[in-house]
């Protein structure tokens, strides 16, 4: 059982003070393996703090962090899955789901996270699983009206993955879930 | 005299101490032996070793201490005896006979202990005689420890309420009486010391004197302990009686430490309701005095006094005791001219403290202490005393921990003046302090007003406050610093529009005097809050008839476009591409046209003129694709402007592969899906087309420089948005064109010339499983995949 924690377009301090207290409380050091960025923080204060609950992260450029390091777009191993990560303001039209598949499969990824929108979003397709883990902060969006602050931890378990959906909505968390199931992969020789 | 030389004093010590044990020796066999005579005459000749003049307090305490033990066996000696039928009052008359003063005086303080128990005299008689019997002992260090040690064994003796030795001509007046006198007597002697001796010895008198300070104070502790005393006793008696010595004594040492004791030992109550006698005494105390400490202290303990319990707040204020005290700092501070202003600052900070404990509500009092405090300051400028300048910003910070709530701090008319006079460094600090308290009480500012006030506040943060000095600040402490006040930015919301626009207009004033290294941290959140309000008004109704004051997304708009247009003096191109774009698609849901087609303008211009970094256009350009494809406000010339350009800008892009991906995003400028008039099928495939081309002159590139072909990438990526139009179902693009493309890739990857590409096999493999996977669908959609062959 790993825990992954996927968040991002937390826009701090441009368009939101800072996490939600409610989840800040949730997060706590130690209890996750790894934290999948997809971008736009924006300063690095928040990239010491994602890093102070879990050493094992991976972050994307968005188009606002001030931070111009970091790549375009990632992938990486988490037990049976395959994971990509990108910010998503590349991949035109925004949101679309048709466009961000064809990035999955670019990306020979069993799950893709992606954000820009600002909107929680898990799609299953017969490539795999698109997950948008919205806005951390609820942060302010052009595309997005009433962004609810959310973010994703995925539960991969062998061929399985349980994605929870953490929701601020009227200051409750609400959480929902959603289960994947891949078929086990055919060896493929690649390498990384 | 002392000699000098330690070695010296630790030999007479040990001398004594020899003496001592000899002569208790001694004294020890009459007492066995019941001989009276002897054990007077060994324990008078014990005693005098007190005679010395040769040891130093600290040294004489040695001796006084084993003196002491030997007393009690005396005295308990004498009481066996008094038992056996020996007369106490001869016994009183015999030791009289001691040879020297000294040790008759011990042995008479021993006798009286026994006489008082006995009860055969009044206890107050006994007490009077000894007490008057000891000013035969004039040399100071020997008459404290003789006095200290009659106030040793009458502690338990005194005819206090409740006690045995009380009686009807025995009360606790004479009690008091008694201590009191010990007290003055003692503090006389004390004070004597000061001025015996040569003046160069003058530092090692004061270290001695200190030494002994304690046996003096112990007459108040006792005086504390004494249950008669009440507070009516301590107010007509004990005090003023105490403090005529403390003042009349005129030594600095000693009312220093007996205004400090006092404070201490006595309750606070009773020093609330003393409070005008206790300070009229500050006045004439010797100027040398650090009265500011002892004024400090007690203001201390009341405040602590004041937290420890709600019931007690009545009390400070039917005694008037902030007037009262605030009166008698000022007058110290007048009277001493010379005072540090870190003194009188803390003066201020004690009397502050204190009355946020006690009269939290009274926000004219925090205010006049805080214009006292501005009064001393004044002339002054900005201080470079570091003492002086924490003062000031404990002094600052405490109104802001208590409220908890920086509109309180805002109606303090005196706070922004005290800050003026902190050194630009810590005016930084005390706005980080401001900012982070508003931060942590999460409560919004709400008027353009308290805004204004709170940025004149922290304007050390806002702005540079000496134009001809430049911090030597660290890159990160400034990022830190401006970041902060972007977080503050966050925190200024009010629900009416109105009102909302005015703080968005104040907080553009100020932070438009910031300077283009600070602009580019502090205009984008007050363009997204902009932003924000401009959604808020969309959802409202547009009412025709609204005044010229109302704020409207047009008007918000100009505000914004100019306010990005600050970020030219920086430069910070991205940036305000950025923030152009955000503000076009917000034109675009109000349905502003023109507006939107002006920030499109104005990003344009950057992207031609100011935008050369490559990865920065590659970047910039996917922007602009992206908020241009989601435009629907747009008529058709303006919109085929703008595409061309985007369009044009992609072709121009430096490196092929950005080229081609660019141009093959630019497609979807053509084809909107929920908007039907935007569903042009030939442009789409134009535009695929073109990206083929350009994929194929990289591949040539390639050939050209290296020698091999290079990734069919970007044709497999060509090959995917072919699927994706087809199954939107643009007619240009069919089933022939789909199956070339298939055909080309997998020859060019069977060919020798290619270089392998995992990932390029990878994703070939994935989009043939796609293309089979839809086939399998069935319905529409499995009929439209049907005839491509993998």
């Amino acid at each position: 059982m790993v825990l992954v924690l996927a968040i991002g377009d937390l826009h701090i301090p441009h368009r939101a003070l800072d996490l939600p207290p409610k989840f800040k409380s949730m997060l706590v050091p130690g209890k996750i393996q790894h934290i999948i960025c997809t971008g736009n923080l924006c300063i690095k204060e928040v990239h010491d703090y994602l890093k102070s609950l879990c050493p094992s992260l991976h972050i994307t450029q968005g188009e606002y962090d001030e931070d111009a390091r970091y790549p375009e777009t990632k992938t990486l191993v988490i037990g049976q899955f395959k994971l990509g990560l990108c910010h998503g303001h590349q991949i035109v039209p925004w949101g679309d789901l048709d466009s961000l598949a064809m990035l999955q499969r670019q990306l020979d990824v069993d799950i893709l996270v992606s954000g820009h929108t600002h909107q929680f979003k898990a799609y299953k397709h017969e490539g795999g699983v698109v997950i948008n883990p919205g806005s951390a902060t609820g942060a302010y969006s052009s595309i997005t009206y009433d962004v609810n602050p959310s973010f994703v931890l995925m539960d991969i378990d062998g061929l399985r993955v349980v994605v929870y959906v953490y929701e601020l909505i009227d200051g409750e968390v609400k959480v929902d879930k959603i289960d994947f199931k891949k078929t086990a992969t055919v060896a493929t020789p690649s390498t990384h | 005299m002392i000699p000098d030389g330690v070695e010296d004093e630790e030999k007479w010590l040990a001398a004594g101490i020899t003496g001592l044990q000899q002569n208790a020796f001694y004294m020890h066999r009459a007492l066995d032996s019941n001989n009276v005579k002897d054990a007077l005459k060994y324990s008078a000749q014990m005693l005098s070793e007190l005679r010395t003049s040769r040891l130093s307090p600290h040294k004489y305490y040695e001796l006084y201490m084993r003196a002491f033990d030997e007393l009690r066996k005396l005295e308990m000696f004498f009481e066996e005896e008094t038992r056996r039928g020996c007369s106490i009052i001869d016994l009183y008359e015999l030791v009289q006979h001691a040879g020297n003063i000294l040790p008759r005086l011990y042995l008479l303080c021993t006798v009286g202990s026994v006489y008082i128990k006995s009860k055969e005299a009044p206890a107050k008689d006994v007490l009077k005689d000894l007490v008057e019997m000891c000013r035969g002992i004039q040399n100071p260090v020997r008459g404290l420890f003789l006095r200290s040690y009659l106030s040793q064994i009458s502690r338990d003796k005194l005819p206090d309420i409740g006690s045995e030795y009380e009686g009807d001509a025995d009360t606790v007046v004479d009690a008091v009486e008694f201590v009191l006198q010990n007290f003055t007597e003692m503090n006389k002697l004390w004070v004597r010391m000061q001025h015996q001796g040569p003046a160069r010895e003058k530092e090692r008198r004061e270290k001695e004197r200190s030494e002994l300070r304690d046996l003096v104070g112990k007459n108040l502790h006792v005086l504390s302990q004494i249950e008669g005393v009440d507070l009516d006793m301590y107010r007509d008696t004990v005090l003023p009686r105490v403090l005529e010595q403390v003042v009349n004594c005129k030594d600095e040492l000693a009312q220093y430490y007996l205004m400090d004791c006092i404070i201490q030992v006595f309750p606070d109550e009773y020093h609330l309701q003393t409070l005008e006698i206790l300070l009229g005494a500050c006045p004439q105390l010797q100027p040398s005095v650090d009265i500011k400490t002892v004024l400090s202290r007690l203001m201390e303990r009341l405040s602590n006094y004041a937290a420890s319990s709600v019931e007690v707040l009545p009390e400070f204020l039917q005694v008037e005791a902030f007037a009262k005290l605030n009166s008698a700092i000022g007058k110290v501070i007048e009277a001493q001219v010379d005072m540090p202003i870190a003194g009188a600052v803390t003066l201020y900070s004690s009397l502050l403290t204190f009355t946020l404990h006690v009269h939290p509500d009274r926000l004219d009092y925090v205010d006049q202490i805080l214009g006292a405090c501005v009064k001393k300051l004044s002339g002054k400028g900005k201080l470079d005393d570091s003492k002086a300048t924490k003062q000031i910003v404990a002094l600052l910070s405490a109104p802001l921990e208590k409220y908890n709530d920086i509109e309180t701090a805002l109606k303090l008319t005196n706070y922004p003046h005290v800050m003026e006079h902190l050194d630009n460094g810590t005016n930084k600090v005390m706005a980080g302090v401001i900012i982070q308290s508003i931060i942590k009480s999460r409560i919004c500012i709400s008027t353009a007003e308290k805004v204004g006030a709170l940025f004149e506040l922290v304007k050390g943060l806002i702005k540079d406050l000496d134009e001809n000095l430049h911090d030597e600040l660290d890159e990160e402490d400034f990022n830190e610093e401006q970041n902060s006040v972007a977080r503050l930015i966050q925190m200024l919301y009010n629900d009416d529009p109105e009102e909302m626009l005015k703080i968005i207009c104040t907080v553009r004033k100020h932070i438009l005097t910031g300077g283009p290294k600070r602009l580019p941290f502090t205009i984008p959140p007050l363009v997204f809050n902009s932003l924000k309000l401009v959604r808020r008004l969309q959802g409202q109704q547009e009412n025709a008839a609204a005044e010229e004051v109302a704020p409207t997304p047009k008007k918000i708009f100009q505000l914004l476009n100019q306010t990005i247009e600050a970020l030219s003096t920086v430069p910070v191109p991205e940036l305000a591409l950025r923030l152009y774009l955000q503000c076009a698609e917000a034109a675009n849901d109000c349905d502003l046209e023109p507006v939107a087609y002006e920030f499109f303008t104005q990003a344009y211009i950057l992207y031609e003129e100011e935008i050369s970094d490559s990865r920065a256009q590659v970047t910039a350009i996917h922007l602009i694709i992206g908020t241009l494809q989601r435009m629907h406000v747009f008529g058709v010339e303006n919109r085929d402007t703008l595409t061309h350009k985007a369009t044009g800008y992609s072709a121009k892009l430096l490196k092929k592969p950005d080229q081609c991906r660019a141009v093959y995003a630019c497609s979807h400028l053509f084809w909107i899906d929920d908007n039907d008039s935007v569903k042009d099928g030939e442009r789409v495939l134009l535009c695929l087309k073109r990206a083929l081309r350009i994929a194929n002159a990289a591949q040539q590139m390639a050939n050209a420089t290296r020698g091999s072909s290079g990734s069919v990438m970007l044709f497999i990526e060509i090959l995917n948005k072919y699927l994706y139009f087809f199954e939107k179902g643009n007619p240009e693009i069919n089933v022939s064109a789909i199956q070339g493309l298939i055909e080309l890739i997998t020859t060019e990857m069977q060919s020798d010339s290619i270089t392998p590409d995992p990932a390029a096999d990878a994703f070939f493999a994935s989009t043939l499983r796609y293309i089979q996977f839809q086939k399998q669908k069935g319905g529409a959609m499995g009929e439209k995949y049907e005839p491509i062959k993998v």
